[in-house]
């Protein structure tokens, strides 16, 4: 089924390249030393990359709200508050026990169901918690004018710094699970293949 | 009733993490703030001083011409103009004029020849001195001779020509306000740096342009209320405070990471006074993030350990779950 319109696999293409630039530059940046640099990438580079990555990305995901918006998209999204834990709890089960027996997916892939109720879950809390975040402290940490001095009597840099940094390690965890998670699909090489061509292939044939 | 019992609960915790970080931040400031120098420190040359600044202190002076036989207002050469309010917070405020210039000068007028008398450098009053030993003025002396400034000395350039006599005061050990401090010492090395007709002095070029030279320095304007010139331009010294040895430019710290890195080079220049004070809760670089945000050297032991153990933790994860579906599927 036709289930990744062009402009979400592009979107999502952008959002990897652009994100795995971030990551790296990022680490060049907090851990970089005296002598030698972490990764390759040199420290003044590292900034200038990180920031013009930054920009791209801040758009990008304007991009993405917009598109979801306007299509129809962000419906896929949207959590109702009945049996939500019990279905968390049954695709948590599925993926700790229920696939290696062979069980059915709780939660096929339709039309109308894009996402599992973890997938739900973790996409929410990194697209519109974690990201807006991410993208706020940074526009702080890039325009350091803006940010309040001092906070509940904590430098205001600091705190913004500190959540950047916690919202760039926990975005980089997610960045790491959903691409295992990724080959759960129905073949290891599968849900790779949809985002390129739009098709999904079903788990259950 | 129990979201009422929650709420309060969460108010008062907030309230109480507030006074405790506030409590904290008082902490690793000074204990207790060296007495500022004011005006009002009454010097015991007061009097015979006030016999220059009735007519030093001032951009026009009055006097009375003898042979003329009437009273004469003329403008003071601004070189020669002393502020009296910043000499008595100055340094060398307990002095008297005729403690480093000649006693001729109480006559008026003065003498022409007394122009050429021999000013004193820092080092003739404050070398071999016990009570300026901790200064390590030997030690600068000997810094300055290797710096750059010191190849001007023939051209005139003298201690005087960064730390005004009459008006110079120790500011990275009394400070209260590093960003003040800094300002206080970029504008030493401004007032000729920026100054053309000050640099022209003392040098042939026919422009200065800061700006232009820093441009590819990201952020200059925050560079600039952030750190001194003499962090990058001058060499670490362990034993004086602030390094006096001036490098050639091109020999100028230029790589960021000298500064944004987990062993900051700060660490050794602007913050060296305080890093004894050395600010825990596991930041590296505690003092600098107690003034100012420095990217890379704001690493936190506790959140380094945090951050590797829950990584460790998803690989673990991932390697067992990869492990069961590659065993599950040969089953």
């Amino acid at each position: 089924m036709y289930l990744y319109p062009i402009w979400v696999r592009l979107w999502h293409t952008f959002n990897a390249i652009l994100f795995l630039i971030l990551i790296v530059t990022g680490i060049s940046m907090q851990y970089t030393g005296k002598s030698d640099y972490v990764l390759v990438v040199g420290f003044a580079k590292a900034v200038k990359w990180h920031n013009i990555a930054a920009m791209l990305l801040t758009l990008n995901y304007i991009f993405f709200i917009a598109g979801n918006i306007l299509s129809g998209n962000g419906r896929f999204y949207r959590i109702t508050k009945k049996n939500f834990l019990s279905d968390l709890a049954k695709q948590f089960k599925y993926y700790s026990l229920g696939m290696f027996k062979g069980e059915k997916h709780p939660f096929p892939v339709t039309m109308d169901r894009k996402f599992n109720p973890l997938q739900k879950l973790t996409y929410i809390l990194s697209m519109y918690v974690a990201f807006p975040l991410l993208i706020i402290s940074g526009f702080g940490l890039l325009f350091p004018e803006t940010v309040i001095n001092r906070f509940l009597g904590i430098s205001g840099m600091i705190l913004t710094d500190i959540l950047h940094i916690t919202m760039g390690f926990f975005l980089s965890l997610f960045m790491i699970i959903h691409i295992y998670t990724c080959t759960l699909g129905a073949k290891p090489a599968s849900l790779f293949k949809s985002m390129l061509s739009g098709y999904h292939e079903s788990e259950d044939q | 009733m129990h979201l009422a019992r929650f709420r309060l609960i969460l108010f008062l915790t907030l309230i109480l993490f507030s006074i405790s970080v506030s409590g904290n931040e008082f902490k690793f400031k000074r204990m207790s703030a060296e007495p500022k120098d004011t005006i009002t420190y009454v010097s015991p040359f007061y009097d015979d001083n006030e016999r220059c600044f009735k007519c030093h202190n001032q951009r026009v002076y009055e006097y009375t011409n003898e042979i003329l036989g009437r009273q004469v207002k003329a403008l003071m050469f601004s070189e020669r103009i002393v502020d009296r309010n910043r000499f008595y917070q100055s340094n060398h405020k307990s002095f008297s004029c005729t403690d480093c210039h000649s006693e001729e000068y109480t006559k008026f007028p003065h003498a022409g020849e007394l122009r050429m008398e021999q000013i004193y450098n820092c080092i003739d009053c404050h070398g071999g001195d016990e009570k300026f030993a901790r200064f390590h003025f030997e030690e600068i002396e000997a810094e300055y001779k290797k710096s750059v400034h010191f190849k001007l000395q023939e051209e005139g350039f003298s201690c005087w020509k960064c730390h005004g006599p009459h008006d110079y005061k120790i500011s990275i050990r009394n400070h209260t306000n590093l960003k003040e401090t800094i300002l206080y010492d970029n504008n030493i090395c401004l007032n000729c740096h920026a100054n053309f007709s000050h640099f022209q002095l003392l040098s042939e070029k026919e422009e200065i342009s800061i700006l232009k030279k820093h441009e590819w320095l990201p952020n200059q304007a925050t560079h600039y209320k952030s750190v001194r010139c003499i962090e990058c331009h001058s060499e670490i010294n362990d034993t004086i405070l602030v390094s006096h040895l001036i490098k050639p430019k091109e020999e100028a710290v230029k790589r960021c990471n000298e500064c944004h890195s987990q062993n900051s080079l700060l660490m050794s220049t602007l913050y060296k006074f305080e890093s004894k004070e050395q600010r825990k809760d596991g930041f590296f670089n505690g003092i600098i993030l107690n003034q100012s945000y420095v990217i890379g050297a704001n690493r936190n032991e506790y959140l380094n350990i945090i951050s590797l153990v829950i990584s460790a933790l998803i690989i673990l994860i991932i390697g067992v779950h990869t492990f069961f579906r590659i065993t599950r599927k040969q089953d």
